[in-house]
C-alpha cells in the first residue's frame, strides 16, 4: 500500500511539474518575438505615415532604398516585441527627429502649419464677401454727397444746366 | 449729436478699423515672409566651412559614454558621420580605423563615429564588421547632422585644438595617407 501510494504521489508530482515546465516554455516562447509574423500590411500601415531624411518626400512605405528597408525592418521588430503605433512613431521621432513624421507635431512654430492656411481662407473669404457686397449695395444715399453741402449757387448751375439736356 | 454726425463718426470708426485690419494682415505677412527666408537661407547654407568653430554637440556612444564637445577641446577630432546603408562609406572605414589606431597612443587625437539615420542593429553590425573600435553613436534626432549641416555620408570634418574646423571631406578618403595628410598639420606646435 506504502508503495503504491508514493508512486501515485510520484506520478502526481510529476504531471504537476510537466505541466509547469511546459507552461514555462509557453511563456518563454511567448517572449520571443517572431518579426515573420508581422504581415507587410501592418508595417506599411505605420510606414506610411513616416518618412526619411535621405529620401525626402518619399513615404516610407514606397521607399526603395536600403535604409528605408531597414526602417521598415525595424517597424516590424518593434511590433514583433509587442509596441503600439504610437510608441513605435515615438520612437523614430526620438531617434530622427520630428521631420520623420508626415505631419509635424503642433507646437513651437509648427503651429504656422496649422493655422497659416485657415486664416488666409478665412481673410479671402472676408474679401470676397465685401468685394460682392459693395457690388449688390450701391453706396447708400447717405454717403453720396448731399446737395446741402453744396454752396446754393452751385446747386443752382447744376439744375440749370440739367434742364437744359 | 445730429443723424449725420453719428453717421460721420461711425463711418470714421470704421475706417480706422479697416486701417487696423490692414496693418496688421500686413504685418503678419511681414512675419511669415522672414520666417519664410530664414529657412530658405538656413537650406541653401552650405556645411560648416573650414574656418568656422564647429557647433557644439554631445554624442552618447553606442556604449552609453557622453561625450561632449566642449569638453574635447585640446585634442584634434576627426569626426566622422557614416551610415550602415552607405557604401562609400564601406570604402573608408577600415583606413579611418588604422588611421585611428595610429594615433590613439599619442592621446590628443580623438576620432568620432556618427552613424546618420541608421538602426541600432545595423550600425552595431557595420562597426563589428569593420573593427571600428573608435566611440561610435548615433545622431539622435539628427541635431548632430543638422548642426553640421551635412548633405550625405561619408562626410568628415576635422577640428583643431581650439574647436576650429581645419579640414572637410565630403566623401570617402581614398587612402590612410590621405587621412594622415589632413590631420599632420594639426598636431605640429
Amino acid at each position: 500500500m506504502g508503495t503504491q501510494s508514493d508512486l501515485r504521489w510520484l506520478l502526481l508530482i510529476g504531471i504537476f511539474l510537466s505541466i509547469g515546465l511546459w507552461g514555462g516554455a509557453g511563456t518563454a516562447l511567448a517572449q520571443t518575438p517572431d518579426p515573420r509574423q508581422i504581415t507587410d500590411d501592418q508595417v506599411n500601415a505605420i510606414a506610411k505615415h513616416l518618412y526619411c531624411p535621405v529620401c525626402e518626400n518619399v513615404p516610407l512605405d514606397v521607399c526603395g532604398t536600403q535604409a528605408c528597408e531597414q526602417w521598415r525592418q525595424l517597424i516590424r521588430q518593434k511590433l514583433a516585441e509587442g509596441w503600439s503605433e504610437a510608441q513605435i512613431r515615438q520612437y523614430f521621432v526620438e531617434q530622427y527627429g520630428d521631420r520623420v513624421l508626415a505631419t509635424p507635431p503642433p507646437r513651437g512654430i509648427n503651429w504656422l502649419a496649422y493655422l497659416v492656411p485657415p486664416v488666409a481662407i478665412l481673410l479671402g473669404a472676408w474679401i470676397l464677401v465685401r468685394a460682392f457686397r459693395g457690388r449688390k449695395h450701391p453706396p447708400s444715399p447717405s454717403t453720396l454727397p448731399q446737395s446741402e453741402h453744396l454752396p446754393p449757387e452751385v446747386v443752382k448751375q447744376i439744375e440749370q444746366e440739367l434742364r437744359e439736356r | 449729436m445730429s443723424v449725420e454726425q453719428a453717421q460721420a463718426q461711425e463711418q470714421q470708426a470704421s475706417t480706422i478699423r479697416l486701417r487696423w485690419g490692414r496693418g496688421l494682415a500686413w504685418l503678419a505677412l511681414f512675419v511669415l515672409l522672414i520666417i519664410l527666408a530664414g529657412g530658405l537661407l538656413r537650406n541653401q547654407q552650405g556645411a560648416v566651412s573650414v574656418g568656422e568653430r564647429i557647433p557644439e554637440f554631445t554624442l552618447t556612444t553606442f556604449d552609453g559614454q557622453t561625450l561632449r564637445s566642449a569638453d574635447l577641446r585640446g585634442k584634434v577630432l576627426v569626426i566622422n558621420f557614416w551610415a550602415s546603408w552607405c557604401k562609400p562609406c564601406e570604402q573608408e572605414a577600415a583606413d579611418l580605423e588604422a588611421a585611428w589606431r595610429f594615433y590613439q597612443p599619442r592621446g590628443d587625437v580623438l576620432f568620432l563615429g556618427i552613424a546618420y539615420v541608421d538602426t541600432e542593429p545595423e550600425a552595431r553590425a557595420y562597426l563589428e564588421k569593420f573593427g571600428i573600435t573608435y566611440p561610435n553613436g548615433p545622431d539622435l534626432g539628427t541635431r548632430i547632422s543638422q548642426a553640421f549641416r551635412i548633405r550625405g555620408v561619408p562626410e568628415t570634418y576635422i577640428v583643431d585644438r581650439e574647436g576650429t574646423l581645419q579640414f572637410v571631406q565630403i566623401g570617402p578618403f581614398r587612402s590612410l595617407s590621405q587621412i594622415k595628410s589632413a590631420i599632420d598639420p594639426l598636431l605640429q606646435p
